[in-house]
């Protein structure tokens, strides 16, 4: 479904500043997959997020989805396929618009976007459905500027439009990190359930240790811009905590620091 | 004075085509676009030069319009693919097109005074309103369509809209041309009304629409693109208005007016700000309020 050949992203290249994001990533993730990723600050998870993603292009190497080269696609092209949640609540909505014109833009996403309307009675009625599925009364309120929302209430939008097209890969980056612990786990019971029901190919950056071992099918572990650690279905089922995080000591040499991070 | 107020209202609603351009770039794409000045200049000397020709007045009106599409086609191409900052690519075509319009006009004035135009055969209080209602229908219908909400999605959230597949470079370059189409067509307009066109015709409009969107915004308000479009308007009618008036008060002389549209335009651009403090004042008052009260009884977070 998608892969990544032999990453790399640098900043800054030949500076007192050069920074190296990415070094030789390699990663295979088949369809349904539901891949958590932890790792240090800095250690090139959104990095790795945008170059997917297609807001940053790698330095060398290559992005393969479905089997398509899409290197060198930009990014409104390759949105088509790809869904994502950011960890700014306020990033991934237009706040001057309303629910329903929101849910409209995303509803456009891989399809020409052409002169008819984009709000209809029969889209109205789909994004009503929708949006009571997320059980916090947002179909109540179709014509509320998306401004006037509370950030759980914008992030779980935003958790919608991301996912109800059906992309081939939904990228979540810390989509909890900046909302409190109630309003953070209705978010990841949303995100479980629909990544569930959908049965999405699905990356999700978090810094919450328990999450991570509880949520997907595989873990992986980055530090200073490499994998250094990939956990199977197998495996991770008798994961805790404290094993994890000895295994990234183990192997980094150094604890894991994450000024987010949440153990469970 | 009744005559003169008839006059405020035709000329106002003439001038809202340029105001709508104007809304279209400053509060849609948030983009402050200067050619403005320029296009409006092209709108009137293109409508001149071809009724002066002897073409029609109706296919004048339009091209001057299409020149206005093309030169913020321009201006949208420097910005987007010449990586060009807002400002200075706005500067650059409004100077460039002193020398095009020039060129189309080949010399700074021209009378069209007795000539066929829109307003021969119909009375100017009937079409005007006419086509202001057809521009704000198209305009709002627009604004409304799949390409419409990507194009305002681009200046309230542009990463948002470009993850969800919207070509950005292209909504902007669509919004500018459509903001100077709009312009030009109200050059050419105000052309036909005034009977002439001037190479210096356009200077100073950018603030007049900017004046007219704001006035527009204060009396009438903006709930809604629909709402924000039609206070627009209304706001363009004021101004003439308030300009009309001004006219009548013997120690102001014409000249004076682009100072007082600046100074509204000023004040209108610093009371928000210092609006915006106080309210932040009073709501930091009654949140610690409310704060120490819900604090006493114990019951703190929860919910969504
Ligand atoms: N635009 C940029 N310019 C220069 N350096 C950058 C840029 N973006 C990221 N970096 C650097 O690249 C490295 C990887 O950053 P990245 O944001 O991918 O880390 P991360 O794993 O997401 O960290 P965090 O947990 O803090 O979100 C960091 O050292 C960061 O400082
Ligand atoms: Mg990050």
């Amino acid at each position: 479904m998608l892969q990544l050949n032999h990453v790399a992203k640098l900043f800054n290249p030949a500076t007192p500043d050069e920074k190296i994001a990415l070094f030789d990533i390699q990663l295979h993730m088949k369809p349904g997959d539901f891949v958590t990723v932890i790792g240090s600050n800095g250690a090139g998870k959104s990095t790795l997020m945008n170059i997917i993603s297609g807001v940053m292009k790698p330095d060398t190497g290559n992005v393969i989805i479905d089997n398509e080269d899409i290197t060198h696609l930009p990014e409104y092209r390759r949105s088509q396929w790809i869904g994502r949640v950011f960890q700014d609540p306020m990033a991934g909505t237009a706040p001057r618009m309303t629910i329903e014109e929101n849910l409209a833009m995303a509803y456009a996403r891989g399809k020409q976007r052409g002169l008819s309307l984009g709000v209809k009675a029969s889209k109205r009625t789909l994004f009503r459905e929708h949006l009571s599925r997320l059980g916090i009364g947002l179909e109540e309120r179709l014509h509320a500027k998306v401004g006037m929302l509370s950030g759980g209430e914008r992030q779980a939008l935003s958790l919608l439009m991301a996912t109800f097209t059906n992309p081939q890969i939904l990228l979540l980056d810390e989509h909890t990190a900046a909302l409190d612990p109630a309003r953070a786990e209705l978010i990841t019971r949303l995100t479980e359930s629909i990544v569930r029901e959908m049965n999405l190919t699905t990356l999700m950056v978090t810094h919450n240790m328990e999450q991570a071992i509880r949520l997907g099918n595989r873990l992986i572990m980055m530090d200073g811009g490499r994998i250094i650690l990939d956990i199977d279905e197998e495996r991770k089922k008798d994961l805790t905590v404290e094993r994890l995080l000895g295994e990234f000591e183990q192997i980094s040499g150094h604890k894991l620091s994450d000024d987010r991070l949440v153990l469970g | 004075m009744i005559d003169s107020l008839w006059g405020a209202l035709e000329s106002g609603l003439l001038y809202a085509f340029m105001a709508l351009g104007v809304y279209i770039t400053f509060r849609i794409l948030d983009f402050p676009d200067l050619t403005v000045d320029g296009s409006f200049t092209t709108g009137a000397a293109i409508a001149a030069v071809m009724i002066s020709n002897g073409y029609s007045p109706i296919l004048a009106t339009l091209s001057g319009f299409g020149g206005g599409l093309v030169a913020g086609v321009c201006t949208g191409l420097l910005h987007t693919k010449g990586k060009i900052n807002g400002l200075m690519s706005g500067i650059l075509m409004m100077i460039a097109l002193y020398s095009i319009n020039m060129r189309i006009m080949s010399k700074p004035n021209i009378s069209i005074y007795d000539m066929d135009s829109i307003f021969v055969s119909i009375q100017p209080l009937i079409i005007v309103p006419i086509i202001a209602i057809i521009v704000l229908v198209l305009l709002n219908r627009f604004l409304y369509s799949d390409i419409g909400l990507a194009l305002r999605a681009t200046g309230d959230n542009e990463r948002m809209i470009r993850s969800f597949g919207a070509n950005t470079d292209l909504t902007k370059i669509v919004g500018i041309s459509l903001s100077n189409g709009l312009v030009a067509l109200s050059g050419a307009l105000i052309a036909q009304q005034s009977s002439f066109a001037d190479i210096n015709g356009g200077v100073g409009m950018i603030v007049i629409g900017l004046a007219s969107v704001i006035i527009g915004e204060a009396v009438f308000g903006a709930r809604n693109v629909i709402h924000h479009t039609i206070s627009v308007v209304l706001g363009s009618i004021i101004y003439r208005i308030v300009v009309a008036l001004a006219l009548r008060v013997e120690w102001l002389e014409a000249s004076d007016m682009k100072l007082i549209t600046a100074i509204i335009v000023i004040i209108a651009l610093v009371l928000p700000s210092t609006r915006r403090v106080i309210k932040q004042k009073k709501m930091a008052k009654k949140r610690s309020a409310e704060i120490l009260h819900v604090g006493q009884k114990k019951t703190m977070g929860g919910g969504v």
